[in-house]
């Protein structure tokens, strides 16, 4: 009897709808993102991440309202993503009903970004996002601009600041696996897992059920992130669920 | 035949909305107000005291805002459900931030998960962050809700209560700790029912159903 380990579908969305890219280009349409939301909330999703692919260009209004109509319908945890830069950024997603934000360029350009959101909204409701790209043996970089520009920075070094500096959570997406379908990164998952003493979401590369396995179990991840294998029907939220306890990984599957 | 009203009090910790929407959908003939006047509070036929973020902060300012005196009225009078901080806010003291001293509904203390929480010698990770099992001990807020079902949970600190008989659900994480508190028309989880999908929505349902009769 323990916590259960968490799935979790993503929604990507660009200018108000769901979308998924591969490697970050080659944007395919997947979709309404409320009534996405409202399907995986019903096949038993144990949380939504919501990313606004967009914001880094355009006005948030559309991300707000999206948000406050994804949390009238859905009764699980939800985080919202993209272009949170300062605390008003924060204050406002939290405002229209996200329960976490996920921060990723911000944290890098400036980490204490990080302490300030966690002093003033309290650990539990700040993600740090961390983008990261092989780069040598045993050697993880962080990437920003959705992978395009390298930073120098040891992703697992970085992944111990993040959470020294008040993150709740990590969101780790493998930039060399992301939208390619061919399990995740299980190397620096498991690096960064073992790590930090908070939970860390894998994501970036599931394309069938067993990868989502190996993230737990070999990746040693506390939670599972998927978007492309759910938007297109492949495989319901629930059938991954059945799939990772006949595995006999602790499920939420009432 | 007037409408019921639920009051959700607004102490000015955190963003409501979710627990709102969700007390709506359950009970669409019910009307759920987020408010913190005292007299709409009064009013209402249910009370739902929710809290996230720091103890101190929470406590300050439900002293503040006179907000213990209306739960002080409220906890003889009418069905009250405590959330998450508003339930840790329920008891005698924490030990979040050097030491707090609380309401007092419940004896018993608030302590923290500590950095050494191990299991089966994993090391287990705080906050205490996703869906867990509760054991449920007869109560009519669990009506229909299978035992042991899942809850969703974010906190680092828990309640240790010092009267057995008052716990109404009991959770485990590397040690164990009162889920659910009740006495007479007082209950307070620990969990999110509002961010606990079917069987939370099912516990805010039996809520606003409940007279107050343990």
């Amino acid at each position: 009897m323990a916590l259960a380990k968490r799935i979790i579908p993503c929604l990507d969305v660009d200018k108000g709808r769901v979308v998924k890219g591969v490697n970050f280009v080659g944007i395919r349409d997947a979709g309404d993102p409320v009534e996405i939301a409202k399907r995986y909330n019903d096949q038993g999703a144990d949380e939504i991440t919501f990313l606004d692919i967009t914001a880094s260009h355009e006005g948030r209004d559309t991300t707000v309202h999206m948000v406050e109509a994804i949390a009238e319908q859905v009764f699980i945890p939800l985080t919202v993503g993209g272009g949170i830069r300062e605390l008003d950024d924060i204050r406002r997603m939290l405002n229209a009903g996200a329960d976490k934000v996920s921060i990723n360029s911000a944290a890098v350009y400036n980490p204490e970004f990080v302490k300030a959101a966690s002093d003033k909204f309290g650990a539990q409701c700040i993600v740090v996002a961390i983008d990261a790209k092989q780069v040598g043996d045993n050697h993880w970089e962080i990437f920003t601009h959705g992978g395009r520009k390298a930073t120098g920075i040891n992703a697992v070094e970085w992944a111990v600041k993040m959470a020294e500096f008040g993150a709740g959570e990590i969101l780790l997406t493998s930039m060399d696996r992301d939208g390619v379908k061919s399990g995740f990164d299980l190397g620096v998952t498991r690096a960064i897992v073992d790590s930090v003493n908070i939970p860390v979401i894998a994501s970036g590369g599931v394309g069938n059920l067993d990868h989502l396995v190996d993230g737990v179990k070999i990746g040693h991840a506390d939670a599972v992130l998927a978007a492309s294998i759910f938007h297109f029907g492949e495989y319901t939220v629930q059938q991954a669920k059945q799939h990772m306890a006949a595995a006999g990984i602790e499920m939420r599957l009432d | 035949m007037s409408s019921k009203l639920c009051a959700v009090i607004d102490y000015g910790m955190g963003n409501l909305h979710s627990a709102h929407g969700a007390l709506q959908t359950v009970a669409p003939d019910t009307k759920v107000v987020v408010t913190s006047d005292a007299d709409v509070i009064r009013k209402a036929d249910h009370v739902v005291l929710p809290g996230v973020g720091a103890i101190r902060d929470c406590m300050a300012e439900i002293r503040r805002q006179g907000i213990d005196q209306v739960v002080a009225e409220v906890r003889k009078s009418k069905p009250l459900l405590g959330i998450c901080v508003g339930l840790q806010a329920m008891m005698e003291r924490s030990e979040e931030n050097g030491g707090v001293e609380c309401m007092g509904l419940f004896p018993g203390e608030v302590k923290f998960f500590g950095n050494d929480l191990v299991e089966n010698g994993e090391q287990l990770k705080v906050p205490h962050m996703g869906w867990n099992r509760v054991e449920q001990v007869v109560h009519p807020l669990w009506a229909g809700i299978a035992d042991n079902s899942r809850f969703y949970f974010v906190h680092s600190y828990y309640v240790q209560a010092a009267n057995a008989a008052q716990v109404k659900g009991r959770g485990h994480y590397g040690v164990d700790f009162a889920a659910a508190m009740g006495e007479d028309n007082v209950f307070a989880v620990q969990f999110h029912p509002e961010k606990s999908h079917n069987a939370g929505l099912a516990l805010l349902k039996n809520f606003l159903a409940w007279d107050g009769q343990a």
